[in-house]
């Protein structure tokens, strides 16, 4: 079917197979490969878009309830290496990172956390990452960006 | 003041943060435009006769390309014969003889997850449509499951064998060793199968054009890929170009190519299609290998004044149906066995047995987490036992600081420590003595929920195959910047910072300006890569030699540009330029250096292999808190000091102890691969497969320690897997301590809320052995 | 891993959802987040040849208080139940279960309706809406229906709902008692519960502890009768028939019941 996704702010219409999911959609439609599949049950969140504003996993939303909708990626927080959203800002500063496969899907969480929770507590970082996978880190420097980007999103830059 | 030890931020960050990296599946290169989608056909059923594949229906379906089975197979190289070894020694088993491992199933399926046949589709999802098609019928046969079943063999895995017991080092048991002690304590404990789960899973792409294949793979190791990939497919080295891009994690898992990779590489070549093969996470928790797998019986002997006498540690190692590492774990296990102790008598044996299951193979620690796991348990019930505090009976064993170079019962000879000094600091930071108190009144008030104490004290070998080095080639371009190949190879590690970091420090060129390269095999023929903690302390100190070797270079060019002696050239590295010592006017940059260097360049290449294996260590404290109406456990404090020698980057060793002890108190608490008795896995999603998440993990308090090696000129040692041998044991213990006064002297890991529960239970209803676990019972 | 291939159909009216259902019969499922029904086409355990979106039925999103009952639509997410000024002073037990279901980014798709029509009975809303005596409205070619919650769990993922029939509000009386508590017990904070209780006041319905959710009615009885909370807790697993997996066996989930309920009765007393 015919769908028509706006993605980071550009319209993006392609027809597609109806089972098309909204992360193959993001990634071979709208060809931006920052979004990563990480799991085939909705357990990892390494695939984690805003839809609508709000975090959402993409392996488990098919394109076609996409349409008509906004997403944003990772490739949509910032306009260059140089001029990071706050929350990528925190992740490099605390080295929130390693391999980098589930960090797409933790940024976005995270900024979909922020923006419900502006002043989270340690303990609320913490369940509200919940859906969120990562090997490498052992999470405990995306807490502590989690945390630290809080003051800055506050501050307007929340894209 | 040099870079080193300073908290530098990352320089790969960027790219990862704001594009995200380019992992296989990431790749857009002109090469691949037409690739063709690989979907595996796995065998479904644990052990199996193949009697026929029928590919009709999946030909006919939309998209399919080909379908490859083992009789497509004709290209290869011919198998190495059966050199008769037997793998005790530590190494792997050849590739030829009985126990050989094909690439897809030839007449019989040994897990499930084995490949028994490729579909090669022009789209990924018609893959997975096609893949159902392909009518593949299976003869069951009798399942060996778990190490008892492995041991029974009463069903072989292989035909022409006797047994399922792939390799036997025997040691003969000295009981005489045990009869000076006051007590003794013997158990069989279980260290259980786990699941790597790297957050992005075995991927590889292979195009074949003009007598040559390029070939992407999500590996730890370009070289040893390439090498792997010559016996295979019979081609020259200088025909093959491997590159790792982007790798979103491997602990072991990644290491060289397996056998799925393998067949990617061989369907390009064989069908002359550029090919892409993604596994999804279902294949990842079946297809790539696991870890861990071992049973382990100790037997701990001493006097009841605390001193330990006589250590004896059996391994069974369950190795799944193929014998890929086969000795190599169990013997790490054997020559760690002792861990930090000084204990007069030693003694470690192991046996190997395939069975229907996932085959086995490194997992971060790889036969040291093991190791520790067995005696760290073992003093704790040897303290129990006595009735003194295990800190304390850690502190009267652990070797003293005067002792290095310490040569073990075993042969290891540990570099340098101070492990009494690292416990005393965790101890301390901790506030041992206030958490006995608090867990005293908690036990006293009768609390649900009670505080757990775990310790674990630590030591391990990194770089054990140092002698096998590292190289990199380091080039300082006339524009003013550096570009460093390195052989080793980077997946999540953050090697791009700490080299440059490293010719920073010693050639004063800024790090923004020093361009790290790795795993192409077009650009860096020679190397090997990353494993068993080994990347600084040889590719690391590769790099550090190349920039000692380019500057010995640059100072004999200096001194022609300037017209002095080289003895009076002094390089700034504040400024990164030369120039004769007081006399500012005759400075040179490295540009201007550079430059002069000509045709010729400034070049320097190291291939290091001077380096011996370093032992890190440290300590480790747990405090848990057991529900002891659910037994569910959690951990609320995790402390260490974990000791790796000199730290070049804080921030990066400091990630790598974060992760190290998330992946240990996950084992400790939560993962499990679990099949049942017909061999079907019971944890092949992340649904059941229990990863571990921020919400049970605490923040973690990382205690300083840093002991010199002199080993090599860096004086470091590995930090990648030591978080994950502390932390392991560490947690468990915390876990038994926290229902110990219940009369728990044992669970097995994972510590989950129902095995908790029934240790509790147990001890309640007055079992004597105060322990609830798989033990022998199988996988 | 991807679904089978299905023909994607939207419907724009509650009418032609209907309509759509009554043609495609059986081969059609409805779908609304999709947070139960894709995880299972994607494992192929559910190979549906046509998929109804009913996600646009926006009208059929809402929180509403009418007096004697609060009335919510099927297709509010958890995430909107979560933040629901209603619940939170009516019905504060089911904004609390929906705040803990799946994780952030469930909670933003998956939906009430969907969640109960699963019948999934390791789910969190189904054995909460079951606590709180809810009356399920729906909407088929017959017309619209009522159907008591006790009558709504058939079997294993199965519901008095027919085919072609549709879910659309959740009335749930104002309950008389205040004290409530939810309880859930897993392995790791995303997981599914292994055991599971929802309290409102003397009513207690009980998450995985039988091939759907149920109520504890011994332990209702003992409560009625004027027993205390760990009195009472102690029938929690009466009439149960729990199911064993990698987490738990039946021993193990009739004593997390008992110990669960207790402390649930706790703390819904501390809260009446």
């Amino acid at each position: 079917m015919k769908v028509t996704v706006t993605v980071n702010g550009s319209d993006v219409v392609a027809d597609v197979a109806d089972r098309t999911l909204l992360v193959h959609f993001v990634r071979d439609v709208a060809g931006l490969t920052g979004t990563n599949v990480g799991c085939d049950t909705t357990s990892c969140g390494a695939c984690t878009v805003l839809l609508d504003g709000k975090s959402v996993k993409s392996c488990t939303v098919l394109a076609a309830q996409a349409d008509g909708s906004a997403v944003t990626t990772v490739e949509g927080l910032a306009d260059g290496p140089d001029d990071m959203h706050p929350v990528q800002r925190a992740f490099r500063a605390e080295h929130g990172l390693q391999c980098g496969f589930c960090t797409p899907g933790m940024v976005m969480a995270a900024v979909s956390l922020l923006a419900e929770n502006p002043s989270p507590t340690e303990e609320d970082v913490r369940s509200g990452l919940e859906g969120n996978l990562c090997r490498c880190t052992g999470y405990h420097n995306i807490v502590r960006a989690v945390l630290a980007a809080a003051p800055d999103m506050k501050e307007g830059r929340t894209s | 003041m040099s870079i080193l030890g300073t908290r530098v931020v990352r320089t790969e960050d960027p790219r990862l943060l704001t594009v995200g990296g380019t992992y296989v599946d990431d790749l857009r290169v002109p090469e691949l435009a037409d690739a063709v989608r690989v979907t595996f056909v796995r065998s479904p059923i644990a052990h199996a006769r193949i009697t026929g594949i029928d590919a009709t229906a999946a030909l006919e379906a939309p998209g399919v390309v080909a379908v490859l089975t083992v009789a497509d197979l004709t290209d290869l190289a011919p198998p190495p014969p059966d050199d008769g070894r037997d793998g005790t020694e530590g190494a792997p088993l050849p590739m030829g003889g009985p126990w050989s491992e094909p690439l897809l199933a030839v007449d019989r399926v040994r897990y499930v997850g084995e490949p028994v046949a490729m579909v090669l589709t022009d789209e990924s999802y018609q893959g997975e449509d096609a893949a159902e098609l392909v009518s593949v019928d299976y003869e069951p046969l009798p399942a060996v499951i778990g190490i008892d079943g492995g041991l029974d063999g009463g069903t072989l895995l292989f035909d022409g064998t006797q047994s399922n017991v792939v390799v036997t080092k025997d040691t003969p048991a000295d009981e005489s060793a045990f009869d000076g002690c006051d007590v003794v304590v013997e158990r069989t404990i279980v260290n259980q199968r786990l699941a790597p789960m790297p957050m992005e899973g075995r991927a590889a792409a292979a195009r074949w054009a003009d007598g040559k294949l390029t070939f992407w793979v999500s590996t730890q190791n370009a070289q040893i890929t390439r090498f792997i990939l010559a016996g295979v497919l019979g081609l020259d080295l200088d025909a093959m170009r491997v590159i790792a891009p982007d790798v979103g994690g491997g602990f072991g898992a990644k290491v060289g190519a397996d056998r799925d990779a393998i067949l990617v590489a061989w369907a390009a070549k064989h069908t002359g299609r550029a090919v892409r093969w993604v596994e999804t996470r279902s294949e990842n928790l079946v297809g790539m290998t696991h870890g861990r797998a071992q049973e382990q019986t100790f037997k701990i002997g001493g006097t009841r004044d605390g001193r330990i006498l006589a250590y004896r540690l059996d391994v069974v190692q369950d190795t799944g149906a193929y014998a890929r590492m086969s000795g190599f774990l169990p013997g790490l296990t054997n020559l760690m066995a002792v861990g930090p102790y000084d204990i007069a008598h030693v003694e470690a044996a192991y046996r190997v047995v395939v069975t229907n299951t996932t085959p086995i193979s490194a997992y971060r620690g790889a036969g040291r987490p093991e190791a520790t796991a067995a005696i760290e348990r073992a003093l704790d019930l040897f303290a129990a036992e006595i009735g003194m505090d295990p800190a304390q009976v850690r502190r009267e064993n652990l070797i003293p600081p005067d002792r290095f170079p310490y040569t073990t019962p075993g042969g290891a000879v540990y570099d340098s420590g101070n492990y009494v000094a690292a416990l005393d600091k965790v101890l301390e930071a901790a506030g041992y003595g206030e958490l006995r108190a608090e867990q005293a009144r908690r036990r006293e008030r009768g609390d649900v929920l009670q505080l757990g104490i775990g310790l674990s004290s630590y030591v391990e070998i990194t770089a054990a195959d140092a002698a096998a080095g590292e190289t990199s080639r380091l080039e300082v371009h006339p524009e003013g910047t550096a570009t460093v190949y390195t052989g080793s190879s980077a997946h999540g590690q953050g090697h791009h910072t700490a080299w440059a970091m490293l010719v920073e420090a010693e050639l004063g060129i800024e790090m923004s300006k020093v361009t790290v390269i790795h795993g192409d095999t077009d650009l860096i023929p020679e190397g090997i890569g990353t494993y068993g903690s080994r990347s600084l302390q040889l590719g690391g100190v590769a790099v550090h030699k190349a920039a000692l070797d380019v500057k010995d270079q640059a100072r004999r060019l200096a001194a022609d540009m300037i017209e002095a002696a080289e003895a009076d050239l002094e390089l700034d590295t504040a400024t990164g330029t030369w120039q004769v010592r007081g006399d500012p006017a005759s400075r040179r940059t490295w540009s201007e250096v550079a430059t002069h260097a000509g045709d010729a360049g400034l070049v320097a290449y190291v291939q290091f292999a001077g380096g011996a294996p370093t032992f890190p260590f440290g300590s480790h404290l747990a405090l848990a808190e057991v529900d002891v109406e659910t037994g569910k456990a959690r951990l609320i404090r995790h402390v260490t000091a974990d000791d790796a020698g000199i730290v070049v980057s804080p921030v990066l060793a400091e990630g790598q102890r974060h992760g190290g002890i998330a992946q240990g108190v996950a084992q400790a608490l939560l993962e499990e691969v679990l099949y049942d008795a017909d061999g079907n896995p019971l944890t092949a999603t992340l649904a059941d497969y229990a990863a571990i998440t921020a919400a049970e993990l605490p923040s973690f308090e990382l205690v300083r320690s840093e002991t010199p090696t002199d080993v090599n000129p860096l004086g470091v040692k590995g930090i990648g897997e030591a978080g994950t041998i502390g932390a392991t044991p560490a947690t468990q213990n915390a876990v038994i301590d926290a229902v110990s006064h219940l009369g728990v002297r044992h669970i097995d890991m994972p510590t989950t809320p129902r095995r908790v529960w029934a240790a509790i239970s147990e001890a309640a209803s007055g079992n004597g052995q105060g322990s609830t676990g798989q033990g022998r019972e199988g996988q | 891993m991807i679904p089978a291939t299905f023909t994607y159909k939207r419907a724009g009216s509650l009418e032609e959802a209907l309509d759509l259902a009554a043609r495609d019969g059986d081969e059609a499922k409805f779908l609304a987040g999709g947070h139960s029904l894709l995880p299972l086409m994607k494992l192929r355990l559910a190979v549906p040849e046509v998929l109804i979106d009913i996600g646009r039925l926006r009208e059929f999103s809402y929180v509403r208080d009418e007096g004697g009952y609060v009335a919510v639509g099927a297709l509010t997410t958890h995430d909107e139940l979560s933040r629901s000024g209603v619940l939170a002073s009516e019905l504060p037990l089911l904004a609390h279960a929906a705040s803990q279901v799946g994780d952030p980014q469930v909670r933003h798709r998956g939906t009430i309706g969907g969640s109960l029509v699963h019948a999934d009975p390791a789910a969190d809303l189904p054995a909460v809406i079951l606590a709180l005596d809810a009356t399920m409205v729906a909407r088929g070619p017959a017309g619209q229906r009522e159907i008591g919650i006790g009558e709504f769990f058939r079997e294993l993922f199965e519901t008095a709902l027919e085919p072609g029939e549709l879910l659309t509000e959740i009335r749930i009386p104002k309950p008389r008692a205040a004290g409530w508590s939810f309880q859930k017990f897993t392995k790791r904070a995303i997981d599914w519960a292994i055991v599971g209780v929802a309290v409102q006041g003397g009513q207690v319905a009980l998450v995985n502890m039988d091939q759907t959710p149920i109520r504890a009615r011994g332990v209702e009885r003992a409560l009625a009768d004027g027993a205390g909370p760990r009195e009472a807790a102690a029938h929690a697993a009466e009439g149960s028939n729990p199911s064993d997996d990698i987490n738990a066996d039946r021993g193990y989930r009739e004593h997390l019941a008992r110990v669960l309920v207790g402390r649930a009765l706790e703390e819904s007393s501390s809260r009446a």
